[in-house]
């Protein structure tokens, strides 16, 4: 799978923007990291890994043990090889950021995690068989990294799926540049092949209640993560695309993916960039984000902002979208007023306010929003406590609910929500559940 | 501008800088092409008797990425018919008059052919002969190189039979391959050498293949053992070099010494002279690099030259010496400690580890608050850029228990980041030769020697 991925890197507008690393440029770089002790890196990753023990052995030719280290703290370290803000995390920590260049973390990890898939080499095997049953929901990177985890143990796992295919964002929602398809594919496979039962197009609260899940397994993981964008509330919204959706047609069929001559996206998160990314990239002539406050609480990261005003991505600050404006041939235009930032409100930014009589129009042929996820809405139905919407958990990953836990998006209060910190959910919840199941074991053992 | 000639036993050159003996000056054509490079003179690869070389003949060891940090071969002397060598030697003096064209030489031991190929080489108009009793591998096995040069006996007798039928300056190459360097040497001080050189390769087996499990390198399947040189075995040549200046036989004999074994830049060139050479070979940097390392070699040495005030190598020579000492006289009251400069540490924790699992668990992390704390005590949800570096704690050393052993000085990425610093001596400066004089008891005995402690405050635990 990841050698059509590399096949299809040839040319394609939406290919993996990053080469692979040559054997060479790997070799030169892994030799290139100090082996720090207690490393920064590992501290600042999320999932831990033992970055400088995966990059030393890379420098060793021992490609396999790397690749085996980083799966042991990250089951989806080649989405994560790709996705990963890396620097926010590891190669941000890297000592020898400071006063030279950091070591590319990322690119090491995708080398040796791409050797293995390429060679078809499995780490991890199914653990002896407990017994014991375990519902995962949602087969996104939090599901798949529990589900995973539990399958190395001997739970016996069944992650029902709300889509067609499973991998969740990193299959539907980040852009091929990013991470192909392919490469979210195969991870969900090397998690099958840990005897993990996946059930597609099966959806908690409409196809699945959560009782009946009680009552056929031992424990439940809900890897739900958030819901649908919210709506602006703003005349002509039917006009208006959902950036996800955006993002996924790319995803599936770029080629029947229609893209406007200039596009605005609004939202200025890293999702806005990727939308306006992939219309630049499949022929926009303009692709212009409109976000009503400024660059400086832009939620997109600082490198990402970078990368998008290389692709030649326009910003309109300031502007808050007011109306949509179609005619009988389509959408003409964003409708905007201009916005004047006030004290800091709620969210810990300056609260914006339009400014009266200060509309203009932002020329469009297509519009796209992109301002961020709903929460899962079903929590309130199934009884489970929440915090801002959010499922409230403990510092096991356990909700409300004892034998039902929960991690990634849906329980992410607090921080940014990421791939990584969905994994590291996924695992530290299948660590609590075995601790769980243990436990219950024993006193069965005692009685 | 310092003045880089060296007249060496007669020998001149314009700079210190020769071709050792080896693949680099084994043709005309190359020989001249370095010297146009502007190399002070060459060792001709070594000519004599009649051999057949094989195929894979180098192998290198290689260390992190950095390529050749050691070369190792199974060559033999020149395979080129004799008389093309000898033709080319005096074609290549006759067109570059002022630079050294020494001619190794080596035969088999009985007089008459040492005699012939000194004639032979003397009509080539070359400066010298190096004989060759060193090469450690095929032509040992002949009883030739340093089968010759292991045996003091056999050394002196070869040489004075050299030095009986010539009449230009004779060096004698020494293998490193032997328990004693000095014995050699002094051997071929009593038969009259002109000079000396060393060091010839040192016997190795670079490695094995862990996919055929053959020696590497694989000649049809077998390897055998060869020379190694390059930047590896330089500080075992600066040892040898130094102790043939300390000794008093050879020392007195007053000849000089062409110093060879690593030499890849300026600033070994530079180690090497302080130690005692009067001129200066190299095979593996150029093997590496090709011939146009000279000019830094000469650029380099003679500004470090001008920022010293040398005017000349001669100067130079041998400088060092007198700070060599035996480690009986050294100064046990001598007190360095480390100290970690917190503006340039960059936190990789390289120290640490190295004190703390190896050395003497002296260095500590200190965490913001000034306290100590453990490596690794983050708890698994803390994660990002901030929460690693901010949070990252402090490298100190303990001074009253560091040793002043400098593996942390050594292990260090960062340049003038640690400093060995010296501190007031607790004691009065004695040595062990001294104590062994003064007060025999304490260093038989090691109740005396616990008393002594006591007395003087050392405290190891």
């Amino acid at each position: 799978m990841l050698q059509n991925a590399r096949a299809t890197a040839t040319g394609e507008p939406l290919a993996e923007l990053l080469p692979p690393l040559t054997d060479q440029e790997a070799l030169v770089e892994s030799n290139r990291c100090l082996f720090c002790y207690d490393a920064p890196c590992t501290h600042a990753c999320p999932t831990h890994i033992d970055i400088p023990r995966f990059i030393k052995k890379i420098s060793t030719d021992n490609v396999v043990g790397s690749a085996a280290t980083i799966l042991e703290a990250n089951l989806l370290g080649a989405t994560c090889a790709r996705v990963c803000p890396v620097q926010e995390l590891c190669e941000g920590a890297c000592v020898l950021g400071a006063e030279h260049k950091p070591i590319m973390i990322g690119r090491l990890q995708r080398f040796a995690t791409d050797h293995i898939a390429a060679h078809g080499i499995d780490i991890f095997r199914p653990g002896l068989p407990t017994g014991k049953t375990i519902a995962v929901i949602g087969a996104g990177p939090a599901g798949l990294s529990c589900a995973g985890e539990l399958a190395k143990l001997g739970h016996r796992v069944t992650i029902f799926e709300k889509r067609q295919l499973a991998g969740g964002l990193s299959t539907y929602g980040i852009i091929s540049l990013r991470e192909p398809v392919p490469v979210s594919l195969a991870e969900v496979e090397s998690v099958r092949r840990l005897g993990v039962e996946i059930r597609t197009g099966i959806g908690l609260g409409e196809d699945l209640q959560l009782p009946d899940l009680q009552d056929n397994y031992t424990a439940v993981f809900l890897a739900v993560g958030l819901g649908a964008t919210p709506a602006l509330g703003i005349p002509g919204e039917e006009h208006i695309l959902d950036g996800l959706e955006y993002i996924e047609a790319s995803k599936r069929n770029a080629a029947a993916l229609r893209v406007g001559k200039h596009v605005a996206v609004i939202g200025a998160g890293n999702t806005a960039i990727d939308c306006a990314t992939v219309a630049r990239r499949l022929g926009a002539e303009r692709a212009t984000i409109v976000y009503r406050r400024t660059q400086k609480e832009m939620s997109a990261y600082r490198h990402e902002f970078e990368f998008a005003k290389g692709e030649g991505i326009e910003f309109r600050f300031l502007a808050q979208p007011t109306r949509v404006i179609a005619t009988q041939t389509g959408v003409a235009g964003l409708e905007c007023a201009s916005v004047s930032l006030g004290p800091v409100d709620r969210s810990g930014r300056p609260a914006p306010s339009p400014v009266p009589d200060s509309a203009f129009l932002i020329p469009a042929d297509q519009i796209v929003k992109a301002i961020g996820q709903e929460k899962w809405p079903w929590a309130g139905s199934l009884q489970l406590v929440t915090d801002r919407g959010f499922l409230k958990v403990d510092e096991n990953l356990e909700t409300s609910i004892p034998g039902v836990y929960a991690g990634g998006d849906s329980v992410r209060a607090r921080g940014s929500c990421s791939t990584v910190m969905a994994v590291q959910d996924g695992k530290l919840a299948a660590a609590a559940i075995h601790r769980k199941l243990a436990q219950l074991q024993d006193k069965e053992t005692a009685a | 501008m310092a003045n880089l000639s060296i007249n060496f036993a007669g020998v001149r050159s314009p700079n210190p800088f020769w071709l050792a003996s080896a693949p680099p000056s084994n043709s005309g054509l190359q020989v001249q092409k370095a010297f146009e490079a502007g190399w002070g003179g060459v060792v001709w690869k070594t000519i004599g008797a009649p051999v057949l070389n094989v195929s894979n003949r180098y192998g290198a060891w290689h260390y992190a990425g950095q390529r050749m940090l050691a070369i190792n071969n199974v060559e033999l002397i020149s395979d080129r018919p004799l008389e093309i060598n000898l033709r080319e030697i005096a074609e290549a003096k006759r067109n570059w008059p002022d630079r050294a064209v020494v001619v190794s030489a080596m035969v088999e031991s009985t007089p008459e052919a040492w005699a012939d190929i000194v004639r032979r080489i003397e009509d080539t108009g070359a400066d010298a002969i190096e004989l060759n009793y060193g090469c450690p591998h095929g032509m040992s096995e002949r009883g030739m190189g340093s089968a010759i040069g292991q045996v003091p006996e056999y050394c002196e007798r070869i040489t004075g039979w050299v030095k009986q039928a010539s009449h230009i300056p004779i060096i004698v190459k020494l293998t490193p391959n032997i328990t004693s360097i000095v014995s050699p040497a002094r051997a071929a001080v009593a038969a009259r050498a002109d000079a000396l050189s060393l060091i010839n390769t040192v016997n190795s087996i670079v490695g094995v293949d862990l996919d055929t499990f053959e020696i590497t390198p694989s000649i049809g399947g077998k390897g055998s053992h060869g020379g190694y040189a390059g930047p590896a075995v330089k500080p075992i040549a600066l040892n040898m070099l130094s102790a043939l200046g300390t000794d008093e036989t050879v020392s007195a004999a007053g000849i000089p010494i062409s110093a060879m074994g690593g030499i890849s830049n300026w600033k070994d060139a530079a180690e090497f002279l302080l130690l005692g050479a009067g001129s200066l070979q190299v095979c593996t940097a150029v093997m590496h690099y090709g011939f146009r390392i000279i000019e830094d070699l000469c650029d380099g040495l003679s500004r470090w030259m001008d920022s010293k005030g040398f005017a000349t190598v001669a100067e130079i020579s041998g400088k060092s010496l007198p700070r060599l000492s035996s480690f009986k006289d050294l100064d046990l009251a001598f007190r360095a400690v480390a100290r970690i400069n917190d503006e340039r540490c960059i936190k990789c924790n390289l120290c640490y580890v190295a004190c703390n699992d190896t050395a003497h668990q002296c260095i500590d992390l200190v965490g913001n608050n000034g306290v100590s704390v453990q490596p690794h005590s983050y708890s698994v949800r803390e994660n990002g850029k901030a929460q690693a570096v901010e949070s990252r704690p402090q490298l100190r050393v303990r001074e009253d228990d560091c040793v002043g052993c400098r593996l942390c000085f050594n292990v260090c990425p960062v340049e003038n980041c640690i400093e060995m610093v010296e501190l007031p001596a607790r004691r009065p400066s004695t040595t062990w030769d001294e104590l062994s004089k003064t007060r025999p008891a304490v260093t038989e005995d090691w109740d005396a020697m616990n008393q002594y402690r006591e007395q003087q405050g050392i405290h190891i635990h």
